[in-house]
């Protein structure tokens, strides 16, 4: 069979909208089955090919979004933001890897070069291998595993190691501090981040992201999306989730291990040239990553928001929803002040998790009334415990006890 | 102890939701960021190279000299007095007079030098000159990339015309224009009293003279 018969024969799904992200791998797959490779270098070359294409979309995807993200800041404090490299500041992202890619890299005498050189490396690359699992479209899964969502929280946990290390090998007191903040902050998030993706998985029944997209398919009443963020206990756990995925990925108001304010830069005080940019882009990637996991979990992932939406590729849907959440994530950042670690740390122990943790008798109850008015009857009252007690407390007006004066007249 | 309510920002109910606070704080960013897009009083920036904030009239910067009409050495108003020179208190200013081959002083400067990395913009210059020579600038684009000649400012670069100081500083030009005016007429009056003086003296030696002398000649 020649070649351009074996590309016929795969035409009709080769060239769809759908398949377009999986184009390049499936062109390598073709051509190296025509040149006779053997079994194991097509599925590896194609793994690679995969890789190479989600790396490559999610690296302009920081390119763009380290100029979105300075842009939208700017708006909201009434700035024009970056515009003078390129039409509209096109070109800031080109400029500053240049810059990053042209400065000295400075090793601190005290530093242990060697952890200190591996850190940046090995920050990016969990957030990396976290993308590679993450359903994009419903022909879009770079890395279909079954076990997906434990890989992806066993691989995202590996970023707390390089940070600390970081902090550690720079050998001086700023990056310990910052390292010290950073573990103790996403040791922290990482609970109720896990126990509210929890629910998920038991009202799924499984650990791969493709089933739990494929779970959240169809329309309540024709035209409200089956999405777990529509259902009780998933609006519960979908917004612990968003603030644990805000402290997870060490962004304002929980940006404490940086904190450059306080702490110079935290765990990057030490860092300069690409190496900082690597710390960058590792954060920005776990930002994606995150987020994408929490559009797969709560929002949908691929699914079209509206019935008859269809003819869209699936994974354009994804990219949206991500947009919208990383818009979030900014509006969120240009208006919040940085809390105290001790505030993060009681808001993690003393509110997050026990709330996380009444999500799963909440997901429990639902999955077996079935859902329906039921459902919600049965577990609205139950998540809705914690909302009254913290009402309550918010509302109790303390003030100091009244002075009163021994010597002088009040 | 008796505790009594503390101030708490007005809230739509007497009971606030936790979060409602973070939500009308979102509101308020959210406004910030759609109003920049069409409210032109929310964007204060200056595009600072195409575009320039008027500068205030009490805004100073380094010192000028001042000079009148449209010759820069022949209206310069400097005497050369080196009353600046020596009031200056980091010393930035060097004056030499000018003389003709006699020696004599031609009241005006022969070099007049202010070196910019000395000169701490105080106008103290501009404070003691009694001729209305000296005044400070509205410039402060004086970056350079010569750091020697480039920073040090003779009189070619220093002389600027009367009309630029009304145009820097409108109100204060006019007070010393009408002022000098005003001593110009009054010397020219004083210089036209005296003429007619003199003549007036003269006049009667003239006749005296004119009429001994034809009786002279025809003696």
């Amino acid at each position: 069979m020649s070649l351009l018969d074996r590309l016929q024969q795969a035409a009709p799904a080769l060239w769809s909208p759908e398949w377009l992200p999986r184009l390049p791998q499936r062109l390598v797959e073709i051509l190296l089955q025509y040149f006779g490779a053997p079994g194991w270098l097509v599925t590896l070359a194609g793994f690679l090919v995969a890789a190479a294409t989600v790396v490559a979309v999610f690296l302009s995807g920081f390119a763009l979004l380290s100029l979105v993200e300075r842009k939208t800041l700017a708006r909201i404090q009434n700035r024009i933001g970056p515009n003078r490299a390129g039409w509209f500041g096109i070109l800031q992202p080109v400029a500053d890897g240049i810059k990053m890619l042209t400065k000295e890299d400075i090793v601190p005498a005290k530093a242990e070069w060697f952890l200190h050189l591996a850190a940046p490396i090995l920050i990016v690359v969990p957030s990396i291998l976290a993308l590679g699992v993450i359903p994009y479209g419903r022909e879009w899964v770079p890395v279909p595993l079954e076990l997906g969502l434990l890989f992806f929280f066993a691989a995202g946990t590996l970023t707390e190691l390089s940070v600390f290390m970081a902090g550690w090998a720079s050998g001086s007191k700023f990056p310990m501090l910052g390292a010290m903040r950073a573990i103790s902050q996403m040791v922290s998030y990482e609970l109720p981040l896990m126990i509210s993706a929890l629910g998920v998985i038991m009202v799924t029944g499984s650990l791969s992201l493709p089933a739990i997209v494929a779970k959240q398919a169809g329309f309540h009443l024709g035209f409200i999306p089956a999405w777990n963020l529509f259902t009780p206990w998933g609006l519960s756990a979908g917004l612990i989730f968003y603030v644990a995925s805000i402290a997870e990925a060490n962004r304002c108001p929980f940006d404490l291990p940086e904190g450059e304010s306080e702490i110079v830069a935290g765990h990057m005080t030490e860092y300069s040239g690409f190496k900082y940019a690597l710390f960058f882009m590792g954060e920005y990637l776990g930002l994606f990553a995150i987020s994408g996991l929490g559009i797969t979990l709560f929002l949908g992932g691929w699914q079209a928001p509206l019935p008859g939406l269809g003819c869209v590729p699936s994974w354009l849907w994804f990219f949206a929803k991500m947009v919208v959440v990383i818009m979030s994530y900014l509006w969120i950042r240009g208006t919040f002040p940085r809390v105290r670690i001790d505030q993060l740390m009681r808001f993690a122990w003393l509110c997050l998790i026990p709330m996380a943790l009444l999500t799963l008798p909440a997901a429990a109850i639902w999955h077996y009334v079935g859902g329906g008015l039921l459902g919600w009857l049965t577990t609205v009252p139950l998540l809705l415990i914690p909302w009254v007690i913290l009402t309550v407390l918010y509302n109790r007006r303390m003030a100091p006890a009244t002075r009163t004066y021994t010597f002088a007249e009040s | 102890m008796s505790s009594q309510p503390i101030n708490r920002l007005p809230s739509p109910a007497k009971w606030t939701l936790p979060g409602w606070g973070l939500l009308q704080g979102m509101v308020v960013t959210a406004q910030n960021m759609v109003q920049s897009y069409y409210r032109k009083d929310r964007m204060t920036t200056v595009q600072y190279p195409e575009q320039r904030a008027p500068i205030s009239p009490n805004f100073r910067n380094f010192p000028f000299l001042c000079y009148d009409g449209s010759d820069p050495v022949a209206g310069l108003r400097c005497t050369a007095c080196s009353i600046c020179e020596k009031e200056c208190p980091p010393q930035c200013i060097y004056i030499v007079l000018d003389r003709d081959e006699a020696g004599k002083s031609l009241k005006r400067p022969k070099v007049f030098d202010i070196d910019l990395t000395v000169c701490m913009n105080c106008g103290i210059c501009a404070e003691v000159c009694p001729f209305d020579s000296i005044y400070m600038d509205g410039q402060y684009e004086l970056s350079t990339d010569d750091r020697f000649g480039g920073l040090l400012f003779g009189l070619d670069r220093l002389s600027q015309s009367a009309d630029y100081h009304m145009q820097l500083r409108p109100e204060e030009a006019t007070e010393v224009a009408t002022r000098r005016k005003a001593e110009e007429d009054k010397k020219l009056a004083a210089q036209a009293a005296k003429a007619a003086k003199t003549k007036a003296e003269q006049e009667p030696k003239a006749k005296e003279a004119a009429e001994s002398q034809p009786q002279g000649e025809s003696a």
